[in-house]
């Protein structure tokens, strides 16, 4: 039976979610649920840059800007509400609509590459500094203060709607965050068989061409990281619920950093790689957080260096490789059944 | 009284930095013509070809799509309004196989299902059927080149503009284009800029000669060829001139 790499990414994708579901809070204790279910909100993260980077070729260094917005928004809306239903629907469409006006500026200027991943990591910068300096009591939303460096704690968890009593635990959450990263995953995968998502790619791919086939690319582009800013600031608001706290930690360029290594790693142009790279770093990163012995900055930027001059495509990509030429040297073996 | 204009471009002009690429070119194209683009090497063709699609601005004149000013417009407008362009160097999308590369064309205009039969219809005439599965990135320049020409018939255009169609292919490829922009030219408008005189003997009813960036002569093929002044910039002395 042949099995194409599509089909195979939605099988492997499937199980893996149904699994986990089922699984891990089964099998896991409550600390290293607690751990899965910020991969999995991280995971979300990593989706959102996949689609932006890996399929619309936009180098974007600001999904941690987006990430954070939506921490923000949903951390100071569910403070004044005190319910958890609009605060989602903010941490959403804030970024999404911030990353619309930005994306403007950029793609309708028709800046290159270098240019927009500089504008974003500066953005990104930048709000890491602006939040950082609110620390004082005159920087309040309604009954919600920013807290500068110290960020926001006690943010309210997720409720039913209209019910602040009824809240999620964290194996309520680790539902929600998981149901949310599938959800995702297979939209971002219905989205890019579709008319839509062929021409985002084949923008990637030439942007000329594309342009010259009557497609306006800018307002391609444009659909892409906004839509890109949304995923990233739902993942923000599952993380600052995750947490109960936010900090301007978010904005930060290790955060930015650790994003784009969990695509380069897992691999650029795939949804499934980055899910991996995300988890493996996570654990990664938690496992040399335990020692003394080793930085874990230092640790992350050799295995940034491997993989660039190793291997440049990532995990999933070159594991494809090997196993399709294993599978063609077992079919070239195989006697012919007539 | 003979076809209404289809294009036309008036004092149309274009510097980059001090130098002058195209000046003052006033060219008009009849629906349904077929007009051939020579000249020498630098001799503003390609930058007149960028010019008409909006892939520059320029900098003086005006260019009319069937009587409409679009002059400054997109490269996406001036698609939408029925221009194709096939360029020097292919501009395909390497990364994906050649059917995906003619449908994302075709799509722009038509629905799935219409879509796939002009993709069809397109990779029969071109005769790459049996390669329609394949990464682009694997093909010949040759191959590539008849890709790109296959993008650009799947968006079924009014005008087709063909940047040196046969550059890079072989002898039996050449003549195997000619005929396919005869056919072509049964449905659409075509300008082709091109070097070799055989294949625009093949094609030609009607020739411009670009020299330094404006028009140098318009005329049959035939007469161009006994032409002094065209000998003289665009052959050369030595050359030898193709027989009439």
């Amino acid at each position: 039976m042949k099995l194409n790499a599509n089909a195979a990414g939605l099988v492997v994708m499937a199980c893996a979610g149904l699994a986990t579901l089922v699984g891990a809070p089964a099998l896991l204790d409550l600390a290293d649920l607690f751990n899965v279910t910020v991969y999995i909100i991280m995971s979300i993260l990593a989706l959102s840059l996949a689609l932006v980077w890996g399929y619309g070729g936009i180098i974007c260094f600001g999904q941690a800007a987006f990430f954070g917005l939506g921490g923000y928004c949903y951390a100071l809306a569910a403070i004044n509400l005190g319910d958890s239903t609009i605060p989602i629907i903010l941490a959403i469409v804030l970024p999404a609509a911030f990353a619309a006006l930005l994306g403007y500026f950029l793609f309708f200027a028709r800046l290159s590459d270098v240019y927009l991943g500089v504008i974003t990591l500066v953005v990104t910068l930048i709000l890491f500094n602006l939040i950082g300096s609110t620390a004082g009591p005159e920087y309040k939303l309604g009954t919600a203060y920013l807290g500068g460096y110290n960020g926001i704690p006690a943010i309210p968890p997720i409720n039913l709607p209209g019910d602040a009593s009824r809240f999620l635990d964290i194996y309520g959450l680790f539902y929600l965050s998981t149901g949310i990263l599938l959800i995702v995953y297979f939209g971002l995968r219905a989205l890019l068989h579709s008319h839509f998502g062929r021409v985002v790619v084949s923008v990637r791919e030439n942007e000329l061409r594309a342009e010259l086939l009557g497609y306006d690319v800018r307002l391609y582009k444009l659909a892409v990281f906004t839509l890109g800013a949304a995923i990233a600031g739902l993942a923000g608001c599952l993380y600052a619920v995750w947490g109960a706290y936010i900090g301007p930690n978010v904005f930060s360029l290790s955060m930015t950093a650790q994003i784009l290594m969990w695509v380069i790693v897992g691999g650029l142009g795939t949804l499934i790689g980055p899910i991996v790279g995300c988890f493996l770093l996570q654990i990664l990163v938690t496992e040399v957080g335990t020692q003394q012995t080793l930085n874990t900055y230092l640790v992350l930027g050799a295995i940034l260096l491997l993989f660039v001059s190793l291997v440049p495509r990532g995990i999933l990509p070159v594991l494809g490789d090997i196993l399709q030429n294993v599978r063609d040297r077992v079919g070239r073996r195989s006697p012919d059944p007539s | 009284m003979g076809e209404p204009l289809l294009l036309e471009t008036r004092n149309l002009g274009k510097t980059f930095g001090g130098v002058e690429a195209v000046r003052n070119i006033d060219f008009s194209l009849a629906e349904g013509e077929l007009r051939c683009l020579i000249g020498p090497n630098g001799a503003g063709k390609s930058t007149f070809f960028k010019l008409l699609t909006g892939q520059i601005e320029p900098n003086r004149g005006s260019v009319r799509y069937r009587g409409r000013d679009i002059t400054g417009w997109a490269s996406s407008q001036i698609s939408r309004l029925g221009v194709g362009i096939k360029m020097q160097v292919p501009s395909v999308f390497d990364g994906l196989d050649i059917r995906e590369n003619l449908r994302l064309s075709a799509r722009r205009k038509h629905d799935r299902r219409r879509s796939a039969e002009i993709v069809d219809e397109t990779l029969t005439r071109l005769e790459i059927g049996a390669l329609a599965s394949t990464r682009v990135s694997h093909l010949s320049h040759g191959q590539r080149a008849l890709v790109e020409l296959g993008i650009v018939l799947a968006g079924k255009p009014d005008l087709l503009l063909l940047d040196e169609p046969t550059a890079g292919m072989t002898g039996e490829e050449v003549a195997r284009t000619a005929e396919l922009i005869r056919d072509i030219n049964r449905t659409s408008a075509l300008i082709v800029v091109e070097h070799d005189m055989n294949f625009i003997k093949m094609i030609a009813r009607r020739v411009t000669v670009f020299h330094q960036g404006a028009i140098l002569i318009e005329d049959t093929m035939d007469r161009l060829l006994r032409n002094p002044q065209v000998r003289d910039i665009y052959l050369g002395r030595q050359a030898e001139v193709p027989d009439a």
